[in-house]
């Protein structure tokens, strides 16, 4: 979908790798555009992802400039955002 | 149950299910009965701490015992109890607590509990979330946490490995003589224990347990934010002194990452509805003490019914007013800890034979006697 975008680019972080994602998406959309699917774990360490993509489920939890549990369907990346997910804890 | 019930208990909370199950070890056919289900109510609502505590003679033998009784159970614990041996540091915030702290420590001494006074220095290594300035600590390692629900339902499970039987959504409706009344049945047995907490007057009257309400605050999973069961020096005078209104910092970690966050205590009858203003105190308390706490996303709230004793120990014994009638009730905020050593007492107590600590402190006739000289 990043083809269709014709915004800005923001440039991020995503679990140590620099990339460069439109910016006029949120957080979940970046990260999926990404290949990521794993965006946190459970309690058990069973792989979580978004499920409403409107800020009910709180499965596509993420670390967002070190603050934890933050969710990505909700929050615009923005230049320079640090973001961790499942795959790096 | 086909055959009918040697013992019939009441309440299937972590102090009944653990009567059940030391009963049924010495041979006896228990019957469980519980108004909802095992472990939903005062047990559901607690912090689920196994710790030593000294604020009485009493106290400190039954909950030294029963936290010796926890360990050797662990092995046999299901996972889902989490049983996690974090340890407890009770914090000083001056040097008169720590004055405290260490006569604390000589007292635990001499029930055996292995204690360490911390430095500041050693404090603020062990836990770097607590704010710097603080006295120091003493680190009970024995001490550790577990799922409440889940081990009053896995003591549950060990009484009818032993032939135990649970009958759940049965109300009491009133405790005859070896028998119990619930609903349109009469089941008549040798022995009743009354283990229904803060419910426990209703069955038999002149029990003097009151309902103490208690607020927690669960948070999301922040793994590592700390490492022990954390609770202020405090903690004691604010538990046990019978003041209408109480806040006292208590942190725990959760074996799933979770922070839960105590502690408060206000006799308001049973209104189980959030009081903001108490939650706010207990927060602020926590903040005090552990000031990035703040930038946790708490999930839930909830209040729990501890059930008081005017003298804050635990009725446990025969009820001489009642031929057959025992009492495992009253244990307040303490009941996950001591639920093991008053199952064992009072299986001994019932089998006539020798226990392990003096059961004369727990005698429910105590009260009877003190009834006795105010009338």
């Amino acid at each position: 979908m990043s083809s269709n975008v014709t915004a800005v680019p923001a440039d991020i972080v995503v679990d140590g790798r620099h990339v460069r994602v439109p910016s006029n998406c949120t957080v979940a959309v970046a990260l999926f555009d990404l290949g990521v699917s794993a965006f946190r774990k459970s309690v058990s360490g069973q792989p979580r992802g978004p499920v409403c993509a409107m800020g009910v489920c709180f499965e596509c939890r993420v670390t967002i400039d070190g603050t934890p549990h933050q969710r990505a369907c909700l929050i615009p990346v923005a230049d320079g955002m640090q973001i961790r997910t499942a795959g790096e804890s | 149950m086909t055959a009918r019930p040697d013992v019939i208990v009441i309440g299937a909370g972590i102090v009944g299910a653990a009567c059940a199950e030391a009963i049924t070890r010495s041979g006896r056919r228990v019957l469980i009965l519980d108004a909802s289900f095992a472990g939903s109510g005062t047990t559901a609502a607690g912090m689920g701490h196994l710790v030593v505590m000294d604020d009485t003679p009493a106290e400190i033998a039954l909950s030294a015992y029963s936290v010796g009784l926890w360990r050797e159970l662990v092995p046999k614990l299901p996972r889902t109890v989490e049983y996690r041996p974090c340890g407890t540091l009770w914090v000083a915030e001056d040097e008169e607590q720590l004055d405290a702290v260490r006569e604390k420590q000589r007292i635990y001494s001499e029930h055996g509990i292995s204690a360490e006074t911390l430095s500041p220095s050693q404090l603020a290594e062990a836990e770097p979330h607590l704010r710097p300035g603080l006295a120091g600590a003493l680190h009970v390692p024995g001490d550790g946490v577990i799922y409440p629900p889940n081990g009053a339902l896995a003591l549950v499970q060990m009484a009818i490995a032993n032939g135990a039987e649970i009958r759940e959504g049965v109300r009491v409706d009133a405790i005859g003589v070896r028998e119990v009344l619930a609903g349109d049945e009469r089941i008549s047995c040798d022995c009743v224990v009354n283990a229904a907490g803060a419910q426990a007057p209703a069955l038999t009257p002149g029990l003097p347990i009151v309902p103490r309400k208690g607020h927690l605050v669960i948070t999301e999973r922040y793994p590592d934010f700390c490492h022990h069961q954390l609770v202020e020096l405090g903690y004691l005078a604010s538990a046990h002194t019978m003041t209408t209104e109480s806040v006292a910092f208590n942190v725990q970690p959760r074996a799933t990452g979770q922070l839960l966050i105590g502690s408060s205590r206000e006799l308001v009858g049973w209104d189980a509805s959030v009081n903001r203003n108490i939650v706010r105190k207990m927060l602020d308390r926590a903040l005090d003490f552990m000031p990035d706490i703040g930038s946790a996303a708490a999930i839930r709230i909830w209040t729990g019914f501890r059930p008081a004793t005017p003298d804050a120990v635990p009725l446990i014994g025969a009820w001489d007013e009642s031929p057959g009638l025992w009492i495992a009730a009253g244990h307040e905020g303490l009941g996950i800890t001591t639920s093991l050593g008053t199952g064992q007492l009072l299986a001994d107590l019932m089998a006539g034979q020798q226990t392990a600590i003096d059961a004369a402190p727990f005698a429910p006739s105590r009260v009877l006697v003190g009834e006795a000289v105010h009338s």
